[in-house]
């Protein structure tokens, strides 16, 4: 896999936007499914109430968390399905080695599955000698790219067509030059078809689980999840212990918000629900915690549990989409991947929380509520307690506080050529400060407001 | 009704010409105002990186100059919302409170609390309306695109008041500029690739000035609007609605 090294989301982002008419190109790509998304919304009946419906659903399915998943796992061995769970990515991984050796298969297919890109299946099962085709088409594009997905929903995003006619080009044989979408995307199913006919095993994830039935629902446009599933001997489900429903029911809420959220459809082309072997087939569903209870114990995190993987923040969210998701060095990118990411690797994604200028618009698209920009704010008060920022950031906010803190230290420094310029973090006036590289400071004006209502606060103005 | 003035300290120390705007404009409108002379900060900037534990004596400065007024009124609808989420006091947790509730910004002040339906102001220019993400996703100034629901400004309501003075449509009205406290300098490229994007929706749509009510975002777009050379200027609001006929 491509690997970002150590650079943080500053740097990845800064060398994304060099290239300006590919930066803009992908703005407006992602601005154009937002609008989608608001002509959706706006005219669906009762949208806020929808959005407020599944909120208060899944925040009873958080708070209950241990009952729904023990029900769930109760009507899946009744449905005949093999139930596992794992407590993190090395047992996950090795549950589904394990079932996969036992029928000494070799190839497996792999579909609408962001966990086990978190858990480097993949890589895991190819030291192993199983090869995995992921069968969406934009994560078949990034895995021929040896990259991660940079978008949950829009995997490849962050690529021209003409940058896919390349990779064809090179991986697949197709004309050099060739960039017609439908073209190439006939060239992907007419190899793909083959992959679906000949691979006993297939593996998919699960948008939503419902703990009534045992049933899980996978979401999906291109038939891909389904072509996988059917054709198999084996299937397998990786889900995460948070994407249970407590009732069938419920779903009538989540598949109204979840494509019109995700990509401005009204439903995904694909609902297919998932409960029973079929005859000589085997099915085996894996549940997985990898630090989603340890986020349920953090207060003011766990509402991000509530995450339907819509990816309309993403869509939404301006730094998302002049820096592409990428730049976020995490397997979910963009507002909800910075929120998420920091209860998986503090030191590793310390950064994240400040990818954002907390301008709320993430929070008020997110079709469950989830509070986003809030924690954003708040995951930066756990950063900078638990050490994870620089020395001199540190100093440099204990002196701003302390002239701020004090009427007669702030009026003298403010005196003396203005002591916003002088001390404020962004404004200091210095060639090396990064405000200065393609902006100016205004000019200190020639009296503070304070000096001049001193000289001509107290007579009546107007 | 006795309004105590908060300036918050960049507009104090850069931007003074809205201060008095500010200041002129509430006792126009007939409202009794006082400047308590030892504030400073509402302690964002510390807050915002991460550093809200420092801000304490941010805090506790503010409670003791901004107690007792029947309202608090800022021409910086981030600071506002800043105070009202967050002003904390271990000493006077009820003035603190009190404090929190009565904190309006300039324009809701006007429209929700003096409701003023007139005003004696003319600026004949084209003018682009800057929505500070804080004043509207945080302060509900208008509505804001995410949501749905029925239709509402309040800058607008005001901006309509003022003679000669015409609203250019933007391509994306209620777009961040990318100022965003320390994520100017934080995330330099993202943060002016942003406020280039927001300069060009209002130059390609006309507009001669961009008005906010909120001058964070708009020293982030004068920056950028002065490094290159362009004619349009960034105006605080109060400054229009001051504007004398």
């Amino acid at each position: 896999m491509k690997d970002t090294g150590t650079k943080k989301h500053a740097a990845l982002a800064e060398a994304f936007i060099q290239d300006r008419e590919k930066a803009d190109w992908h703005d407006g790509a992602l601005w154009w499914i937002r609008q989608k998304r608001d002509m959706q919304a706006n005219v669906t009946p009762q949208w806020e109430e929808l959005r407020e419906a599944a909120s208060a659903i899944k925040s009873n399915v958080i708070s209950n968390l241990h009952t729904y998943l023990l029900q769930f796992e109760a009507n899946l061995k009744k449905n005949g399905v093999n139930v596992y769970w794992a407590a993190n990515a090395e047992e996950h991984n090795q549950i589904i080695y394990s079932i996969l050796k036992a029928k000494n298969i070799t190839e497996m297919v792999k579909s609408k599955s962001m966990l086990t890109e978190e858990c480097h299946l993949n890589e895991y099962l190819n030291e192993r000698g199983i090869d995995v085709i992921n069968s969406d088409l934009g994560e078949y594009i990034q895995q021929i790219d040896n990259e991660p997905p940079s978008h949950i929903v829009l995997p490849c995003i962050h690529k021209r067509k003409e940058e896919i006619g390349a990779l064809f080009h090179i991986h697949l044989g197709t004309e050099e030059g060739l960039s017609d979408p439908t073209a190439l995307t006939r060239v992907a199913r007419k190899h793909l078809r083959n992959v679906f006919l000949t691979r006993r095993a297939a593996l998919t994830g699960a948008n939503f689980a419902v703990a009534e039935t045992g049933e899980y629902v996978v979401c999906t446009n291109e038939g891909n999840a389904d072509m996988g599933a059917h054709l198999s001997d084996v299937q397998i489900c990786s889900m995460g212990l948070e994407k249970l429903v407590p009732e069938k029911k419920h779903l009538g809420v989540f598949l109204r918000l979840l494509a019109r959220s995700a990509t401005g459809q009204p439903i995904t082309i694909y609902s297919s629900h998932y409960k029973k072997p079929r005859p000589g087939q085997e099915m085996h569903l894996i549940l997985v915690d990898a630090g989603r209870s340890r986020l349920l114990g953090r207060e003011d995190f766990r509402a991000s549990l509530k995450c339907i993987k819509c990816g309309a923040c993403m869509n939404t969210c301006p730094v998302y989409r002049k820096g592409s998701g990428l730049s976020y060095h995490n397997t979910i990118t963009g507002p909800i991947g910075a929120i998420l990411a920091p209860n998986l690797d503090m030191e590793k994604h310390a950064d994240l929380p400040f990818a954002s200028t907390l301008c709320g618009s993430c929070s008020n698209v997110c079709p469950v509520k989830i509070n986003i920009h809030d924690q954003l704010y708040k995951w930066r008060q756990v950063v900078v307690k638990e050490g994870y920022v620089a020395n001199s950031k540190a100093l440099s906010m204990k002196a701003m506080a302390f002239t701020l803190s004090s009427p007669t230290a702030y009026q003298a420094a403010g005196k003396t050529g203005r002591w916003f310029l002088n001390y404020a973090p962004f404004a200091i006036n210095n060639k090396f400060n990064p405000w200065y590289k393609q902006r100016d400071m205004p000019d200190g004006p020639k009296e503070s407001f304070g000096e001049w209502y001193a000289k001509n606060g107290e007579k009546k103005e107007g | 009704m006795t309004v105590g003035l908060f300036i918050p300290c960049y507009v104090n120390q850069l931007y003074p010409n809205a201060a008095i705007a500010t200041l002129q404009l509430l006792q126009k409108l007939g409202v009794e105002v006082v400047y308590p002379v030892k504030q400073t900060c509402c302690g964002q900037p510390m807050a915002n990186s991460g550093f809200e534990h420092l801000s304490q004596g941010c805090d506790d400065l503010f409670v003791e100059n901004f107690s007792g007024f029947d309202y608090i009124v800022a021409p910086s609808a981030s600071c506002v919302l800043h105070i009202k989420d967050h002003l904390h006091s271990d000493t006077a947790p009820e003035e603190a409170l009190l404090i929190r509730e009565r904190i309006y910004e300039l324009v809701e002040f006007m429209t929700d609390i003096l409701k003023v339906d007139r005003l004696q102001a003319r600026f004949p220019h084209k003018v682009g309306i800057h929505q500070s993400c804080h004043g509207l996703r945080g302060l509900h100034l208008a509505k804001m695109s995410e949501l749905v629901g029925p239709a509402f400004s309040k800058p607008e309501q005001l901006l309509n008041m003022v003679d000669g003075l015409e609203l250019v449509t933007l391509d994306r009205k209620d777009e961040c500029c990318g100022f965003g406290g320390t994520f100017c300098v934080a995330e330099e490229a993202v943060s002016v690739k942003m406020g280039k994007d927001r300069v060009t929706d209002h130059t390609k749509n006309g507009a001669e000035y961009i008005t906010s009510p909120d001058l964070s975002c708009l020293m982030h777009l004068e920056g950028i609007l002065h490094r290159d050379h362009s004619h349009i200027k960034i105006i605080h609001i109060a400054e229009i609605l001051n504007s004398a006929l």
